[in-house]
């Protein structure tokens, strides 16, 4: 099946990630989700949909490893309607897609851009892929790296370019902590020494509302964006 | 299949007029089938197209006409006197309203064989066409000759097809998996008609098999669909290609 | 301006979206059709002389400055199955998209503006590479190599191979990527006195079966 829609691609007036469209609005605010395989960033895009649209306009792309799992998985939970969701495939390379081959993804961008205007915010959820993985600024405005307790108490110590430059870090699967003998605080310890004043989380998706803080997050940038655009 | 006629004879040639004009008179073909003087070789005594020879077949469907062209058996590239290819030139003019079935037997390459083929269509914008291209590479267990074939069609003046394929020694890879992958017989349909609703999807025919597959799938440019098929027999290809005017024709 | 920019325009890594296509292979390796080097060569070889002549002369005519709305509709005429030309009109659009930012031209600006639904990608790097002061034979070098080296690629990802073996084999290909450009910068010279029918039209019955196969998958690594 075809994943971009051709019929209706505008006019493009903007190379890359321009915060202005070509008649002077502000477009939406772009967020990307990166993280190692199991983090639990398809499971935080819902939730942040679930939690997020009531307020907000909200669209989403996957860059899935295997086609679609992910967007399906979207789909499947009803998070959002169908034509909010689009899937972008990697050709098995998914850092290439949101780093140095950004074009599949801003196309998907701009599409939904077009088509579901006004749009307040889209996440951007890159392949499950390793700690080197971040987004280019090209793409997005923010991004949020995703690990979870249960991969290692060490990966925060270990860095990469994902843990310690990402706007935010977010720490999931606490609950799991006991069982995996992970020390939530020598995490948290690593993670203030990789990356300074940057702001992590630690949550678990799995309980209520586990999604809050991060949802606030986003909540403030959207705020802070739309302010720009009225100014 | 052995016996190729002369393939500037069609055997069977109608004209009828079409429904829609039938009430009033229908203005001939004109022409309805014209056949240029042939260069080289008497085609009387040799019924094949050899190393060296030039055809040319020219048929006009004029405007309101309806036009069938078939022929009754294989047409043979065979090796001949000389190295130099043969060519096997056909043209189709189709007018305004007007409406052609280009429906010959498979062309076969034969051993040794080296055959230049083109066949250049002009549809006006109203013109209905349905052209049946097979060919067919080696006799039974004969490597093929060189066939090199384009077929080119334009509507109202602009290109709406154009394809050259070239098969048989000394093309590049053209037994390998990017172009035939083995198979022996390849063939294509299309069936142009402007009362065709054009939102199509393609459809893929025997998608999983290995013994030929094909697909049908609209044009860009024009009301126009096209049916490309590879099979390792003539009768598979036939097939294919039945199947696919059928799901053309919508039935 | 300088030949290097050629080496720019052919670099897989320029940002144009190549990187998701597998030009074919990933559906000819689905099929057991391709399972090795020797097998990739011929793939690649074929696909070269075909698609790979045809679209090299579709970007050599475009430098050479046919009128790019005719070759648009040329290329559709040489690009029967949908989802090829889906493909095409794509990676044009990302193209253009790089191409502008990367060479600037009125060309290109009213190209964009004309196909905003992008033009077929051989022409987009035709006008990128006249853009850059390069010649209608360095495009038809540019969309080649690329032709080839795609596929090439992404067979490396697909079949575990030595990416060593997948640069020899490109090697080994270069007196026929001489052949083609060469073959389609003549056909580019021809066109810009006879029209578009000068251009190569050389195609492949499986490429195009397999191409339209291929997108229906409902699993894949590569979008073509």
């Amino acid at each position: 099946m075809h994943l971009d829609h051709p019929e209706t691609m505008p006019q493009r007036h903007t190379h890359s990630a321009e915060p202005l469209r070509a008649d002077g609005t502000r477009r939406a605010l772009r967020v990307g989700l990166g993280g190692p395989v199991g983090s639990g960033k398809t499971a935080s895009v819902a939730a942040l949909c679930r939690t997020l649209r009531e307020g907000w306009s909200i669209a989403v792309v996957t860059n899935d490893i295997y086609t679609r799992e992910d967007a399906e998985y979207l789909l499947r939970e009803a998070v959002l309607p169908p034509e909010r969701i689009t899937a972008v495939e990697t050709g098995a390379c998914p850092h290439t897609a949101i780093r140095d081959d950004i074009s599949a993804n801003l196309e998907a961008v701009e599409h939904l851009e077009e088509t579901l205007r006004p749009l307040d915010l889209v996440l951007i959820e890159s392949g499950g892929d390793n700690l080197t993985a971040t987004f280019s600024k090209g793409l997005v405005d923010q991004q949020i790296f995703v690990i979870d307790v249960s991969s290692g108490d060490d990966i925060p110590r270990k860095g990469g370019p994902g843990i310690t430059t990402a706007d935010l870090l977010l720490i999931n699967k606490t609950d799991l902590a006991p069982h995996v003998g992970a020390d939530l605080a020598t995490m948290a310890t690593d993670a203030k020494r990789q990356r300074g004043d940057l702001p992590v989380i630690f949550t678990s998706l799995t309980s209520d509302d586990g999604i809050r803080d991060v949802a606030d997050w986003i909540t403030a940038h959207l705020t802070e964006w739309h302010h720009k655009a009225a100014a | 299949m052995r016996h190729s006629p002369h393939p500037r004879q069609p055997q069977r040639t109608r004209h009828h007029a079409p429904a829609a004009t039938q009430r009033r008179p229908v203005p001939p073909p004109t022409p309805a089938h014209r056949q240029k003087p042939r260069q080289g070789r008497d085609h009387r005594r040799d019924e094949r197209p050899l190393g060296g020879d030039r055809l040319t077949i020219d048929v006009t469907a004029g405007d309101r006409a309806a036009l069938e062209v078939t022929t009754a058996a294989a047409t043979l590239a065979l090796r001949g006197p000389t190295t130099a290819p043969a060519t096997y030139d056909v043209r189709l003019t189709v007018g305004e309203h007007a409406s052609l079935r280009w429906l010959p037997q498979p062309l076969i390459s034969a051993a040794d064989s080296n055959l230049r083929q083109t066949c250049t269509v002009e549809l006006a914008s109203t013109a209905r066409l349905l052209l049946r291209e097979e060919q067919l590479l080696g006799r039974a267990n004969e490597d093929p000759g060189h066939l090199v074939s384009r077929l080119l069609v334009h509507r109202a003046g602009r290109p709406l097809l154009d394809q050259q394929t070239a098969y048989g020694d000394p093309e590049p890879g053209w037994d390998g998996p990017a172009i035939l992958h083995g198979h022996r017989a390849v063939g294509q349909l299309l069936l142009v008609d402007p009362q065709m609703s054009m939102r199509r999807s393609p459809i893929l025919l025997r998608p999983r098999s290995r013994e030929g597959c094909a697909v049908l799938a609209p044009l860009a440019g024009g009301p126009a669909l096209l049916a490309t098929a590879v099979a390792p027999t003539s009768s598979t290809l036939r097939e294919l290609l039945d199947e696919a005017l059928t799901h053309a024709l919508g039935q | 301006m300088s030949r290097a920019a050629l080496l720019l325009l052919a670099d897989g890594r320029f940002p144009a979206g190549g990187h998701a296509h597998s030009g074919g292979i990933e559906a000819a390796i689905a099929h057991q059709a391709v399972h090795d080097t020797d097998s990739l060569q011929t793939f690649c070889r074929g696909r070269l002389h075909t698609t790979g002549l045809t679209t090299a002369g579709l970007a050599a005519a475009a430098a050479a400055g046919v009128n790019p709305l005719l070759l648009d509709d040329a290329a559709d005429a040489r690009t029967p199955a949908p989802a090829l030309r889906a493909v095409a009109r794509r990676l044009g659009r990302q193209m253009m998209r790089a191409a502008r930012a990367t060479f600037p031209s009125k060309d290109l600006e009213r190209l964009a503006a004309a196909r905003p639904q992008g033009a077929h990608q051989p022409i987009v790097l035709g006008l990128a590479a006249r853009a850059a002061g390069l010649t209608p034979l360095d495009a038809a070098y540019a969309a080649a190599y690329e032709n080839a080296s795609g596929p090439a690629t992404a067979a490396v990802r697909l079949l575990s191979l030595d990416p060593l073996d997948a640069s020899s084999l490109l090697a080994h290909l270069s007196t026929d990527l001489d052949a083609v450009a060469t073959a389609a910068a003549r056909a580019a010279d021809r066109a810009t006195a006879e029209g578009v029918d000068a251009l190569p039209s050389a195609s492949s019955p499986l490429l195009d079966i397999t191409g339209e196969q291929h997108a229906a998958w409902t699993v894949r690594l590569f979008a073509s």
